[in-house]
């Protein structure tokens, strides 16, 4: 679906990362792991359109193309809500700004407000939820994108741990029951074991693809199975081996 | 918030104690200063001859108001937009501000005559800078996050402005509503001063040149008054409006 075929960005003369290729399947879910820092939301500002790319280039379906912003939803740590619009208004904002029929976003937004456990507070403020719910209403605002690849910048890591698992959940959702192609960004190993079909270990800067893991394990999976604990074992030894490598 | 401003008051009471006490004490003449009971007095009792010189100012000053916020909002606007205008314009918008008003006031009466205009015109020098350059600021405040999440949705300058830009601007416009409330009444007053038939100013001129300080003074705390009510005004339009605000 979707293939990042040797982009490179500079920041004041260093590279953040150069000649990085990725390739994303339809329907699957990849996660960049990494330490913070690297350049994974630089690549995905890159991707979207926010800055330009220095080199490589896209293709989106085989068709090569300038950046996602018309393609991918994206949906990052801070839930962006605007304060002045109710959670229903936020999640309409993207069917009011690409002029799509008001009813029927209405009634799309009514059903995910109660797919994702939001019904009853559709005329809520932002301030008036807690931040599991401000999420949900994100989630649900990036659904109404319509896009078919969905981009998550840490969409999770702002939450605490409880309100973090319940909202893992609904991430899978985007893909099993929404159909949407998923690229995550995360440093949380634990997460990406969960949800990923396709973990992309990132390096530290020039930010490079240092591993990819594939797991077929089913889900929704757990965290004592023996498979994932393996692949855990792995990728912290890799991000350790990483940083022993930075620090000399 | 609170309806009265205790410290404020007892401020005010305080020095018109001493005021009051100091022109008793000194036995000072009336005509040279009159103490705060003669003036409210006069104030009061002289209202009948005091009012329409009042409603003169009042409409000179609120006109002058109408077309600062009418002129100010498409300019700050475009000069948002296109930043070369904002080049263009800044010089005169700062001009605007350093060339005394008195220096302009004979001028703009032997242009526009002793009527209205030329005392409406006087407000509108005043007036337009603070709103119009608080409302750039505000626009440009706007959190880029927020307008990475708008470009994505691919939403128009027009969806941007009346969805994102324009709320976000919203308390700074109003803090330049309120700076241009304030001083609005000098520009009408200096006009009166300098040629005109009616008004505050006009009955102050008269009343100076007849001894009448009392009035003088009356046409003043009318004038205080007036713009402390629509300062007021303003901060009751504003609550009403941005009513967000006070929920965040």
């Amino acid at each position: 679906m979707l293939e990042v075929c040797s982009v490179t960005k500079y920041y004041q003369g260093q590279a953040v990362f150069s000649k990085l290729d990725l390739t994303v399947g339809q329907g699957r879910f990849h996660v960049l792991l990494g330490p913070s820092g690297c350049g994974k939301s630089t690549l995905f500002d890159g991707l979207t359109g926010v800055f330009p790319l220095d080199g490589g280039r896209l293709l989106w379906k085989g068709e090569p193309l300038a950046d996602l912003r018309l393609h991918a939803a994206y949906m990052q740590q801070k839930d962006l809500l605007l304060p002045w619009f109710s959670l229903l208004d936020n999640a309409l904002l993207p069917a009011k700004t690409s002029g799509r029929d008001m009813k029927a976003a209405k009634d799309e937004a009514c059903r995910l407000f109660e797919r994702l456990g939001l019904k009853g507070y559709e005329s809520h403020g932002a301030h008036q939820v807690s931040g599991g719910m401000r999420q949900r209403c994100a989630l649900v605002r990036t659904l109404m994108f319509d896009r078919d690849l969905v981009l998550l910048d840490e969409p999770l890591s702002a939450l605490d741990a409880i309100t973090r698992q319940s909202l893992q959940s609904l991430l899978l959702m985007l893909q099993t029951e929404f159909k949407k192609t998923i690229l995550m960004i995360t440093h949380d190993i634990e997460e990406a074991l969960l949800l990923a079909d396709e973990i992309h270990l990132m390096s530290a800067r020039p930010m490079a693809v240092s591993r990819h893991y594939v797991l077929s394990s089913p889900k929704p999976r757990k965290f004592n199975d023996p498979d994932l604990m393996a692949v855990k074992a792995q990728v912290l030894d890799q991000l350790e081996g990483g940083l022993s490598r930075e620090s000399h | 918030m609170n309806r009265i401003n205790f410290p404020a008051a007892l401020l005010v009471a305080l020095i018109l104690g001493a005021w009051e006490a100091g022109v008793r004490l000194l036995s000072l003449p009336v005509f040279i200063l009159p103490p705060p009971s003669r003036i409210i007095w006069t104030a009061l009792v002289r209202a009948p001859d005091i009012f329409p010189h009042a409603l003169v100012t009042f409409s000179e000053i609120l006109l002058g108001l109408g077309l600062a916020v009418a002129t100010a909002i498409p300019l700050s606007i475009a000069m948002f937009a296109k930043p070369s205008l904002e080049k263009a314009f800044s010089p005169f918008l700062v001009a605007s501000q350093a060339i005394p008003v008195f220096a302009l006031a004979p001028l703009l009466v032997v242009w526009l005559g002793y009527g209205m205009a030329s005392k409406v015109f006087m407000a509108w020098i005043i007036i337009f800078f603070p709103i119009s350059v608080s409302l750039l600021e505000g626009f440009k405040s706007c959190d880029p996050e927020f307008r990475v999440l708008f470009r994505l949705m691919g939403a128009s300058f027009f969806n941007t402005l009346t969805l994102l830009y324009w709320p976000w601007a919203l308390p700074r416009f109003f803090a330049g509503l309120r700076v241009g409330v304030g001083v609005a009444g000098i520009g009408a007053v200096i006009g009166e001063w300098v040629g005109a038939q009616k008004g505050l100013g006009f009955l102050m001129i008269q009343s100076n040149a007849r001894l009448q300080t009392d009035l003088v003074f009356a046409a003043i705390l009318w004038l205080t008054a007036m713009g402390l009510a629509l300062w007021h005004f303003t901060g009751i339009l504003e609550t009403i409006i941005i009513k967000w605000k006070k929920e965040i």
